[in-house]
């Protein structure tokens, strides 16, 4: 067996497996977003789907609403895990407490942090008592909507709690790897510790970052579970809004469904190109 | 003196965001009666969990559930994906680039992109509603995991030992037995634990795949969400948290193994 052959062996179960569920996965999507089902007797593939999405109010208003969300989830919570990685560099007491809770929450599924931020910011929640209790205010009402609300408050908050610790991990990682002597070398050529940080050290971890980042946005925009524990009942997230269409009992939104599940796949993608230059995979390994 | 004072009270408010939404669950899963504006309950009980300890409540056919598919999806993963992260980790070979895109899309790409698809696939291949079809289904997302975690492992091993193994008279099945696997099997129980893990917080591909039918943990827990059952459902999320806790605490000792599975295939 030449060397060609043991290694088309060793890698054709992997690719088989996600070529037949992925990669049909996807297209099928594709083909029946363009109404092209021969079951169902559409033959001739057609932009009609795409027309009727784009035209209706609800599509674009989810778009942006899951824009929102991602764009803003990301950019806190990217912000967070870098002053974070930073502090757990260095050694302090208690830094093996949050070491601790930061892989705890890496192992929390999103939907159990979803219900944790509602029983925290409904409006019936802890801090509305505790609001109460500092007689802020009288009754449930009176208390700012934070879960289920147009502005996606409850969504965001709970992608930057589950988000931090993951972009952290990776940026401590990058850290390991990089050692503290880039940034000790500038400091002895005369670079303030701003400088040293913003010269040296962030373009060093910018790559990590920028693909943390990609993975987080994707996540953020793409997920179900966590709109449908915490989003508002209009807009709605847009993954809520395929799932809706989908799944609704009129077949004829079928189509449109499947056009938004490849609006959904063409930001991902973007954000696939984004990672992979970011991880520079032609040099990987 | 003042960055260190500094340094301390942004670790001290990083420790408490971190648990912070964790409490109301340990709460009102011990809550008897916990109405608005109450700051703790006016009792105590353990109902919540008796109920979701029950037979009636379906939690703990739910969890044996969930465990099964989970496992059977690693099983399968590591099965295929070794072999592919040997290829990847220590050779390189043309279209090896559209390899690991291929690899990383499922990862990247929010399950929705695909779910609708896979489920039109499924329904003809009559997988809908089965537990078959929702193992397969969580391969999507699990094998690539696995296989970049593995192809990072790989990518520390020395085929040199190999060989030596082999010049000494050792059979490929005794070369791998006593040789290859000894030196991977930490960096694979790590996979194999986190991979786990994906597979056990699926939501959207078991409620498309499964159809209903197959009642996995989180998609019970939702019900009890939407059915306003506070206490039930802090019982029931405390439960599905503990495997990751086992796995923490397994893999707590195995620094190199844990760092590739969290950095090399790490998600959010």
């Amino acid at each position: 067996m030449t060397d060609r052959t043991r290694l088309a062996l060793m890698l054709a179960p992997a690719l088989l497996v996600l070529g037949g569920l992925f990669l049909t996965g996807l297209g099928l999507t594709l083909l029946r977003s363009f109404r092209y089902f021969p079951a169902l007797g559409l033959t001739k593939p057609d932009l009609a789907a795409y027309a009727a999405i784009l035209t209706a109010p609800g599509f674009l208003r989810s778009l942006g609403l899951s824009l929102w969300i991602a764009t803003a989830s990301t950019l806190i919570a990217a912000a967070l895990a870098l002053a974070a990685a930073l502090l757990l560099r260095q050694a302090f007491p208690g830094r093996a407490v949050i070491s601790f809770l930061i892989h705890l929450n890496l192992t929390i599924p999103h939907i159990v942090g979803a219900i944790g931020i509602l029983y925290l910011f409904s409006q019936s929640g802890a801090f509305a008592r505790l609001a109460h209790a500092a007689g802020l205010i009288i009754g449930p009402q009176d208390f700012p909507a934070l879960t289920h609300d147009p502005f996606a408050i409850g969504i965001i908050l709970l992608y930057v709690w589950k988000e931090l610790p993951f972009i952290t991990l990776v940026l401590l990682a990058n850290l390991q790897s990089l050692g503290e002597d880039h940034e000790a070398t500038a400091r002895t050529l005369g670079a303030t510790r701003w400088q040293a940080f913003r010269h040296v050290l962030l373009p060093l971890l910018m790559p990590g970052l920028l693909s943390a980042s990609a993975l987080v946005f994707a996540f953020a925009f793409g997920a179900y579970e966590v709109p449908l524990v915490l989003g508002a009942h209009a807009p709605k997230a847009l993954p809520v809004l395929a799932w809706q269409a989908y799944t609704n009992p009129d077949l004829a939104t079928r189509p449109e469904a499947m056009a938004m599940a490849i609006v959904i796949a063409g930001i991902g993608l973007a954000l696939l190109a984004l990672y992979a230059r970011a991880f520079r995979i032609d040099h990987a390994r | 003196m003042r960055a260190r004072r500094l340094q301390s009270l942004a670790a001290l408010a990083l420790a408490g965001w971190l648990v912070l939404p964790l409490l109301p669950l340990a709460i009102w899963s011990v809550a008897h009666g916990w109405r608005f504006p109450d700051l703790l309950p006016q009792a105590w009980t353990t109902k919540a969990w008796s109920y979701a300890l029950s037979d009636t409540a379906g939690v703990l056919n739910s969890f044996g559930l969930t465990t099964l598919i989970a496992t059977a999806t690693t099983l399968l993963a590591a099965l295929v994906g070794v072999p592919a992260g040997r290829a990847i980790g220590l050779h390189s070979f043309p279209g090896k680039r559209l390899v690991l895109i291929l690899l990383l899309a499922p990862a990247i790409l929010p399950g929705l992109a695909t779910v609708f698809g896979l489920h039109g696939l499924f329904l003809r291949l009559g997988l809908t509603g089965t537990l078959a079809g929702v193992i397969l289904a969580h391969l999507v997302p699990v094998l690539p995991y696995m296989t970049l975690v593995m192809a990072a492992v790989f990518s520390r091993f020395d085929p040199a030992i190999e060989h030596q193994a082999r010049s000494l008279g050792a059979t490929p099945v005794q070369t791998f037995r006593f040789v290859t696997l000894p030196a991977i099997l930490p960096g694979l129980l790590t996979a194999s634990l986190f991979a786990f893990l994906v597979s056990w917080s699926q939501y959207l591909l078991t409620l498309a795949i499964g159809g209903g039918r197959v009642q996995t943990l989180p998609l019970l827990l939702y019900s009890f969400v939407a059915a306003g059952r506070n206490d039930v459902t802090a019982a029931i999320a405390l439960l599905y948290l503990l495997p990751g806790l086992v796995i923490l605490a397994i893999t707590a000792r195995q620094i190199t193994g844990r760092s590739a599975a969290l950095t090399e295939g790490l998600r959010p």
